[in-house]
């Protein structure tokens, strides 16, 4: 075998959104020699894809708001299903996190007084997202990405040299990561350009790989969304758990169909934007479910109020979660009250002056104007549900990001636990900077707790990885036809979007796993054409496996929870069931490389957490032996 | 159903290569992407295009489509003219490293070059206070999505490679007027100088405002108007007026 390039670091960290380059940060700061890789060029990771802003109770516009208030609505969001201790961290650290972006250089939005803007979003109940405009998460990856380079002009000053302690590995792909035993030594891929083998050696691996959104047809996900991080964790032993809660965002684009499933930010509706169907109705009213009642108005005089006077009036139901919105979107166009390419209308046009809408959604405004000839300050936009996010993910320890595995870090999307069964709005940018910086410490921690000794990885390892990797060239087909990725990919695709999607059943995700069987097993036969060099199509090959992987512990899972609950929706078992609440559904690899799912226990949640909530909330979710003063 | 279009296609890498034609379906609605990807899928499984969010966010895809700098996912198939071919070829500013990918290294060179935001000392995070009329200007700027189209089409450097080692480019030197403009930076404080900077290190001077950039910009930002001149003008007064030299220091 030829000489792979080969690379030594402290930690090394999986992706290049908000929370690798946080971890990233986290780590350099703490002395650790510390890589970067990601899939594409440096600043072009998917977080720049989040549009409406960053969850934090910081109290700029209502001083009302505290980190328990935000926990309060995490934990409703996330239908109390959610790791506890993660939305804890998450609501006490999320300020301090955006703070330290302005000292790193970030522009937000200003309140009158000049402290940063906060808006309102569904779920949230005071006015917790700061925000740039519409494009809040380019102004995150981008603050990041020069807070990089400011750690690299500082090394650049000391040593000579710019990439002394912290490099960056644009177009590189991880196929493989590498232990000693049970322990991480490292990881393996592959440069896109050349095609040629890399290795990192490192004792501590941080994944930040984001979601798993191209496994769908219809997604607001850009194409590096193939779920490589769940699948490395996976294949190297470690477990995911709620991997049945996918989130469909409620308003995605539906026309033309090339741009379907792109996101329409639900600062939209946060801003007055209402949902309407095609007979000129305001449908949400219909749909505050029984454990929301309390919060969101029953008129729309009612709503329309609260923009202005939000402490007499309740929220409008277009604010509900997304969970609730999606389906309720779902359910007006099944019922024939859809809009004419199969959506229901969001419109700001008469709710808000042409210059306002243009001032605070450019974005959406040229998105419109670009893509669909739709001028969002004259007329509604037509959007339906799109695949947006999964909670699911791996399952780490909530104040190290430390996954089961020595030496594995797990940090934002790509984590499980933080959001329970349904995610709000602006709640990701800042679990990416709160977990980023947990598990760039954690890294530095573990990599100091070793200290000299450090795991190495075997060369047969590195062979066999190098080996899987190259398959697809001169693929031995066994004898049968030789597979193109790209169909596959789509049959996938067609399959979770109409199997496992919005509204589930079981015999449809007993279909879906037997197809997606078929697919693991046609995928082994996939041929690629051509040479190394940016191959896009061995690219996805091997991608391909990553998204054949997550999609069966979807499928699997959302099979085994016999309720609906956040993003698991089951026409088969429509009721939220107190008994799953506290059940964690851990994916692990079987031995034939499926996915075997075992039930698990949620750690009840500590009682100064618990008497945040009033008693009558609490029953609407827990069992009688789990509330205070239960028979427990 | 769709109709039938031919696309004329550069392919090669830094060995050379050439135009290849293809005849493929385009349906009611589509962008120039969508069509690279059906060839993808049906006629050129390894045809190299660079692309992530397909919705004009991440500025991945830059090429040039009838020799206009564009980005792919951005430029509806319905604004072409419909009876010729649709030419799609590289960027030409940067060295290709195969099809339509090139190597854009010289910009990640660039933005390391640039001194980074000095924080204010003494204030605290979560102390800061600006007015949304002082963080405008600067935030213009911060809607770059980086396609380096504005790179691309810069005649000092497009056909110029020898300019590159003293010309950063319309982005960089974007970004230098973004920071000199952003209310809390304390670059002064440190010594730096970001007006000598951008005209000493990183080329100004070869700038002259023929605002090719501004048009090429798919986030509609007007770098000539709003960065470059009031960056020049700047320098200018840096320069030339003692007075102005001479309150500077005094306010340091």
């Amino acid at each position: 075998m030829t000489e792979i390039e080969r690379h030594d670091f402290d930690v090394v960290v999986i992706g290049a959104g908000g929370a690798g380059l946080r971890a990233a940060i986290e780590a350099r700061e703490l002395g650790k020699r510390t890589a970067v890789i990601c899939k594409s060029l440096f600043g072009k990771a998917h977080t720049v894809m989040a549009e409406g802003g960053i969850a934090a109770s910081m109290g700029n516009v209502n001083s009302r708001d505290s980190w328990q208030v935000h926990f309060r609505d995490t934990m409703r969001g996330g239908k109390f299903l959610n790791n506890w201790r993660m939305a804890e961290l998450h609501a006490k650290e999320a300020p301090q996190r955006v703070w330290e972006l302005e000292t790193y250089g970030a522009l937000f939005d200003r309140t009158k007084d000049g402290k940063i803007s906060q808006r309102n979003f569904g779920g949230h109940q005071y006015p917790r997202l700061a925000h740039v405009g519409d494009r809040t998460g380019l102004e995150l990856i981008r603050t990041l990405q020069q807070k990089i380079v400011s750690l690299q002009q500082e090394d650049f000053d000391r040593h000579g040299d710019y990439e002394a302690n912290l490099k960056v590995f644009a177009e590189c792909t991880i196929t493989d990561l590498l232990k000693d035993g049970d322990t991480i030594a490292g990881a393996f891929g592959y440069w896109r350009e050349n095609g040629r083998f890399i290795r990192f050696d490192a004792p501590a691996v941080v994944l930040a790989t984001g979601g798993i959104g191209k496994a769908f047809k219809v997604t607001s996900n850009s194409w590096e969304y193939t779920g490589d991080g769940h699948a490395l964790a996976l294949r190297c032993g470690a477990a995911l758990i709620n991997m049945e809660f996918v989130q469909f965002h409620p308003t995605g684009m539906v026309w033309p169909p090339s741009v379907k499933g792109i996101l329409v930010t639900e600062s939209v509706r946060g801003d007055g934007g209402v949902l309407r169907n095609s007979e000129q109705k305001r449908f949400m009213f219909d749909y505050v479910p029984d454990v929301f009642k309390d919060q969101y108005a029953t008129s729309e005089e009612e709503a329309d109020r609260w923009y202005d006077d939000p402490d007499n009036n309740r929220r409008p139901p277009e604010l509900l979660p997304r969970d609730e919105v999606a389906r309720a979107i779902n359910s007006e166009v099944k019922a024939g009250r859809g809009s004419p390419h199969g959506g229901v209308f969001l419109d700001v046009s008469t709710r808000l002056p042409a210059e306002t809408v243009k001032k605070r959604l450019p974005s959406m405004y040229h998105q419109f104007k670009e893509l669909a000839d739709v001028d969002i300050t004259t007329e509604p936009m037509e959007v339906g549900p799109t695949c947006h996010y999964v909670m699911g993910g791996v399952e780490v320890d909530p104040d190290t990001a430390a996954a089961s595995v020595a030496g594995l870090f797990a940090a934002g999307e790509v984590a499980g636990g933080m959001h329970g069964s349904n995610r709000l709005g602006g709640n990701s940018l800042s679990d990416l900077l709160v977990f980023g910086r947990r598990a760039g410490l954690g890294a530095a921690t573990y990599v100091d707790s070793l200290g000299p000794r450090r795991p190495s990885a075997r060369l047969t390892d590195v062979e066999a990885a190098a080996q899987r990797a190259i398959s697809p060239f001169g693929a031995d087909t066994d004898g049968e036809i030789a597979e193109n990725p790209y169909s596959l990919h789509q049959e996938l695709q067609q399959t979770m979007n109409d199997l496992v999607g919005i509204i589930r059943k079981a015999d449809e995700m007993e279909l879906a796993l037997k197809k997606v069987g078929e697919l693991r097993r046609r995928a082994d036969h996939v041929a690629v054409e051509g040479h190394r060099q940016f191959n896009p199509g061995w690219h996805l090959a091997l991608d391909l496996r990553n998204m054949i992987a997550v999609s069966e512990c979807v499928a699997r899972a959302g099979l085994a929870r016999t309720e609906s609950r956040g993003g698991h929706t089951r026409d088969d078992h429509p009721e939220m069931d107190p008994e799953w609440r506290h059940v964690l559904l851990r994916c692990t690899q079987d031995t034939d490389g499926g996915v075997r799912v075992e039930r698990g226990m949620q750690i009840p949640m500590r009682a100064d957490l618990v008497d945040l909530f009033e008693l009558d909330e609490l029953k609407k979710y827990f069992t009688a032996d789990e509330l205070p003063g239960g028979t427990d | 159903m769709g109709t039938q279009r031919r696309f004329r296609i550069w392919r090669g890498d830094t060995d050379g290569g050439d135009f290849v034609d293809f005849d493929v379906e385009v349906n009611d609605g589509e962008v120039v992407l969508d069509v690279i990807h059906r060839l993808q899928a049906t006629q050129a499984p390894d045809l190299a295009v660079r692309w992530n969010c397909k919705a004009g966010k991440c500025g991945s895809c830059s090429a040039e489509i009838n020799g206009q700098p564009r980005l792919l996912c951005m430029t509806r198939m319905s604004t072409l003219p419909p009876h010729q071919p649709v030419t799609v070829t590289p960027m030409r500013t940067f060295p290709v490293i195969r099809d339509l990918v090139t190597d854009v290294s010289y910009n990640y060179q660039k933005a390391r070059e640039i001194r980074a935001f000095v924080p204010p000392k003494g204030v605290q995070p979560g102390e800061y206070r600006m007015q949304q009329v002082d963080v405008e200007r600067s935030q213009e700027f911060r809607k770059c999505i980086e396609c380096f189209l504005c790179q691309n089409t810069c005649h000092v450097i497009r056909d110029h490679e020898d300019n590159k080692a003293r010309f950063s480019g319309p982005r960089f030197l974007m970004r230098i007027a973004e920071l000199d403009m952003h209310p809390l930076d304390a670059a002064d404080d440190e010594g730096v100088d970001r007006k000598r900077a951008a005209q000493d290190e990183h080329g100004l001077g070869f700038c002259n405002i023929t605002k090719c950039c501004t048009e090429v910009c798919p986030e509609h930002i007007k770098i000539t108007d709003n960065a470059l001149i009031p960056l020049k003008e700047r320098v200018v007064s840096l320069r030339f007026d003692p007075l102005a030299r001479l309150l500077r220091r005094g306010r340091r």
